[in-house]
């Protein structure tokens, strides 16, 4: 079996030379076409570069603009002068900065295994949307007088102006237009059927015109004459976000090698290792099977499209609300759990294995677990490095403690600028005990005057503070305790915050932590009611309660 | 307006140099170049100029400000150096921003450049196998014409001065600690970059005054055009479009780091000396500070602290973006 290889190229002709040399080593005719915009010097030093080469032949010079018909023309060209070769049975369409990653005796063998098939990819323009600017059916329906890379508002208006007005072509009867890479391998009967085709001037005719028709010429043509195709490249070639081909550098390597795919496009002009060790024979051979190259490109894209959510960085600043992700991981935020019970942080720490910090954004510091000093990313207790940026602080660290859930405790007005940040954020999951801060007035030793303004704002702010985690806005988890409940079953709100944080682990529960000390609580609720306030908890909850609650639980922890 | 008055105080001041050696013929089209100012930096410079030789800069376009440490020498001697020198004052030159932006506006003009201080080390995301042309032929295409690298402070287990730094040392076997995740962002809305602080000079010299934290956001790879300007060291660029090199939608930009080599024994007698000479920003407040910080016999490093493993790690911390690169 014979294959011959089309190679367009316009530049890097050193590689190009080299690529040539490897097509015709193993005993392929090699037919290159070289840019028409190629200037006369460079194109025959690159030709005579290849003189002594018997199987390589330059064919006739079309000006190749992206996008247009010069493209098709130089490949047709090419195309007949490889089919003079009787020997011929095989056409391969490349490029001079593809590289063969197999030997072509590994092509020539999947090629007998599939006779009469065209690998070629073609997809019906009709049913599939395809790539760049959108345009499908209309690169076959519409004009294009304007270059799209670099006259692009020309070419965006002149579209725009042509389907204002309704302006069609009719295509040629019996087409069906098809789209798909521009990298090729058809068989012999086909190639020669497309360049034989008594229509065929008709058809030049109009696809001179249709937009980027190496796209779509053969791609349109092999669905009319065809015996067998195979929709799909033996060229592993992929576009990234700005529509350029994507490059590959040394460090794919293995990739390419593990892709099985019979040539790669394209090759960066530096990577010498890859024009080093390729072609190789396959490992396990077997048909091209890019998933894994194609993969890390979609990765790629993924993040420069959407990002890491809850990153903040010098190339990700998302504006409000088009974070993809507020924060990186879920994480706790518990208001009053620990004026309920003192030890709370340790026994959920405990309980659930994760870092459960005292008050981080304490007005005079920062209270980091187990007293520490510093937390992960290297964020350190400076409540004025802190207060710099609260939110960064935040974000920072649930970033940095990825993989490690974290908690921490608040008081209201501890948190207020960062409220509707938290409300919206769905990692967030909240418990509040309203009111809960009483408990520590009322064993504050200072007059009443001053923990009666103290209970004003506390009240005032925990108001809005709910109004906002209660709003159609929120998105974060909030679970709502009220505080008479939480004294008289103090047991429901510990596996309330379990359930809200996360499930413990298997194992025995550790022994529940002890209630605050309550017995103060009723004498001062009814100094603020008698003060002309409306206290934290009502007051029919209030006159059940001669003797200040305590449960069963907490009296067996003491 | 501000970007004429830059550039007519770089002509000014850039006149003022005097060549040593100028090798600016052999530049060749599509050449990326690397501009720097230093003042007796010899112990520095052998490992400076092979990593950026070996990311694959052609030509490299030097300022020295009065060395008498044979750096100027030596830097002379080198067959990829084009040196000029001046005993001008730094600050007065802007910090050194006038006479590159003058060399820049003459020599590099549809050039790609890094413009940096000695101890500053460019690391982007595949930097070990793919050298910088690989990048920048990238951002070509992508028709971006900067690039930023934040300023990351590496710094040693103890105190900087515990092992003594030698020429052609790396210096990041010694200062290879980091702060992973304590910087803080704001958005200029005059000229569109972002104000990065944080790190560990925050953290130990200014935790109680944040606001005058070093600034870490710079823009070092530049496709210069006759008539950019850097406007505050390489924070800041003129025109302000060069400055807008990060994703307002939630999306990555490409984006690399300026591993800081700052901390490592040369900088105790530079900080005695600086003090002195009050050349450097804000009248040397941050060399105030670390003298202070020194002679307590300070490090950097706690527990939080990260240790360097190379990009792939500055990656997944988030530090770095490949923006769409694979």
């Amino acid at each position: 079996m014979t294959i011959g290889v089309i190679m367009l190229t316009h530049a890097d002709f050193g590689r190009a030379a080299r690529v040539a040399r490897i097509w015709a080593a193993q005993g392929c005719p090699v037919a290159i076409h070289v840019d028409a915009r190629v200037p006369r010097g460079t194109f025959e030093g690159f030709r005579d570069a290849l003189a002594d080469e018997p199987r390589v032949r330059f064919t006739r010079r079309f000006g190749c603009e992206w996008g247009t018909w010069g493209i098709v023309a130089a490949t047709l060209a090419a195309a007949r002068a490889l089919l003079a070769d009787a020997a011929v049975d095989h056409v391969y369409l490349a490029s001079g900065s593809c590289l063969p990653l197999r030997p072509v005796a590994e092509l020539a063998a999947h090629l007998a295994e599939h006779p009469d098939t065209d690998f070629i990819e073609s997809v019906s323009a009709a049913d599939v949307g395809w790539t760049v600017a959108g345009l499908n059916e209309e690169r076959f329906t519409l004009w294009f007088p304007f270059a799209w890379r670099r006259r692009r508002w020309l070419f965006d208006r002149s579209v725009e102006l042509q389907r204002r007005l309704g302006l069609r072509r009719r295509l040629p009867e019996g087409i069906a237009p098809h789209l798909g890479a521009q990298w090729w391998c058809l068989t012999r009967q086909t190639l020669q059927a497309i360049l034989a085709d008594p229509r065929r001037a008709e058809f030049e005719r109009h696809f001179r015109h249709v937009w980027i028709p190496d796209e779509s010429y053969f791609q349109t043509l092999a669905r009319r004459h065809a015996r067998r195709i195979e929709s799909r490249s033996l060229t592993l070639a992929k576009f990234d976000i700005n529509g350029r081909p994507h490059l590959f550098h040394d460090d794919h390597a293995a990739l390419l090698r593990q892709s099985n795919c019979f040539v790669a496009r394209k090759i960066w002009p530096g990577a010498e290792r890859l024009y080093a060790e390729f072609p190789a024979p396959a490992p396990r051979p077997g048909p091209p099977d890019p998933e894994r190259i194609e993969q890390l490109f979609a990765r790629a894209e993924a993040e420069r499209r959407s990002g890491r959510p809850g990153l903040y960085n010098q190339a990700r600043f998302p504006r409000k609300d088009a974070e993809n992700g507020k924060t990186a991981a879920p994480y706790a935020v518990l208001q009053g759990v620990a004026d309920l019970f003192p030890e709370a942080g340790p026994w959920l720490a405990r309980a659930t294995g994760h870092t459960v910090h005292g008050r981080l954004f304490h007005p005079g510091r920062v209270e980091f677990a187990n007293g520490d000093r510093g937390a992960p990313g290297g964020l350190c207790d400076s409540p004025a490095l802190r207060d710099r940026d609260r939110r960064a602080f935040l974000t920072n660290l649930i970033w940095a403690a990825r993989g490690q859930r974290q908690a921490f405790m608040t008081r209201p007005g501890e948190t207020e600028d960062l409220t509707w940040f938290i409300a919206t954020d769905p990692n967030a999951r909240i418990v509040v005990v309203p009111g809960a801060w009483v408990l520590a007035l009322s064993r504050a030793p200072r007059p009443f005057a001053e923990l009666r303004s103290r209970a004003v704002a506390l009240q005032k702010a925990e108001d809005a503070q709910i109004a906002i985690l209660t709003s159609a806005h929120a998105k974060a988890r909030v679970r709502i305790w009220p505080l008479a409940e939480a004294i008289a079953a103090p047991e429901g709100v510990l596996g309330g915050i379990l359930d809200e944080v996360g499930a413990p682990p298997p194992g025995p529960m550790a022994p529940p932590p002890r209630l605050a000390d309550t017995s103060g609580l009723p004498h001062f609720l009814r100094l603020l009611r008698d003060s002309g306030l409306r206290p934290p908890v009502p007051t029919d909850v209030l006159r059940a309660w001669p003797r200040p609650a305590v449960s069963a639980a907490a009296r067996a922890a003491r | 307006m501000t970007r004429r008055r830059l550039l007519w105080r770089a002509m000014r001041q850039g006149r003022r140099l005097r060549p040593v050696a100028d090798r600016t013929a052999a530049i060749r089209p599509g050449d990326i170049l690397l501009a720097v100012v230093q003042r007796n930096e010899a112990v520095r410079l052998p490992y400076f100029l092979d990593w950026y030789r070996r990311l694959g800069v052609a030509h490299v376009l030097a300022v020295d400000n009065g060395s008498d440490d044979g750096s100027r020498d030596w830097l002379a001697r080198q067959p990829d150096v084009s040196l000029w020198t001046t005993p001008d004052s730094y600050r007065s030159a802007r910090f050194g921003m006038d006479w590159l932006t003058h060399l820049l506006g003459r020599h590099a003009h549809d050039h790609w450049v890094v413009t940096v201080d000695p101890d500053e080390f460019l690391v982007y995301p595949f930097h070990d196998t793919r050298p910088l042309a690989a990048l920048t032929g990238w951002l070509d295409a992508a028709r971006a014409r900067s690039y930023p690298a934040m300023l990351l402070d590496m710094y040693p287990d103890g105190p900087v001065d515990e092992r003594p730094y030698r020429a052609g040392d790396d210096p990041f076997e010694t200062a290879c600690w980091f702060d992973a995740a304590n910087y803080t962002i704001r958005p200029n809305p005059v000229h569109g970059n972002l104000w990065i602080q944080g790190g560990p000079r925050a953290r130990t010299m200014f935790a109680d005054r944040p606001q005058l934290a070093p600034s870490l956001n710079k823009i070092p790879l530049v496709r210069w055009r006759r008539g950019d300007v850097y406007a505050s060291s390489t924070h800041l660029l003129l025109p302000r479009g060069l400055n807008r090199v990060w994703d307002r939608a939630g999306g990555e930009r490409p984006a690399g780091c300026l591993l800081h080599a700052k901390f490592l024994s040369p900088m105790v007698a530079k900080v005695a000396e600086e003090v002195e000479r009050g050349e450097h920003f804000a009248g040397g407040r941050e060399y105030r500070a670390y003298a202070e910080r020194l002679a307590r016999g300070g490090g950097f490093r706690t527990p939080w602290s990260t240790r360097f493993a190379g990009w792939r790690q500055l990656e997944t911390l988030g530090l770095i973006s490949r923006g769409g690169w694979a």
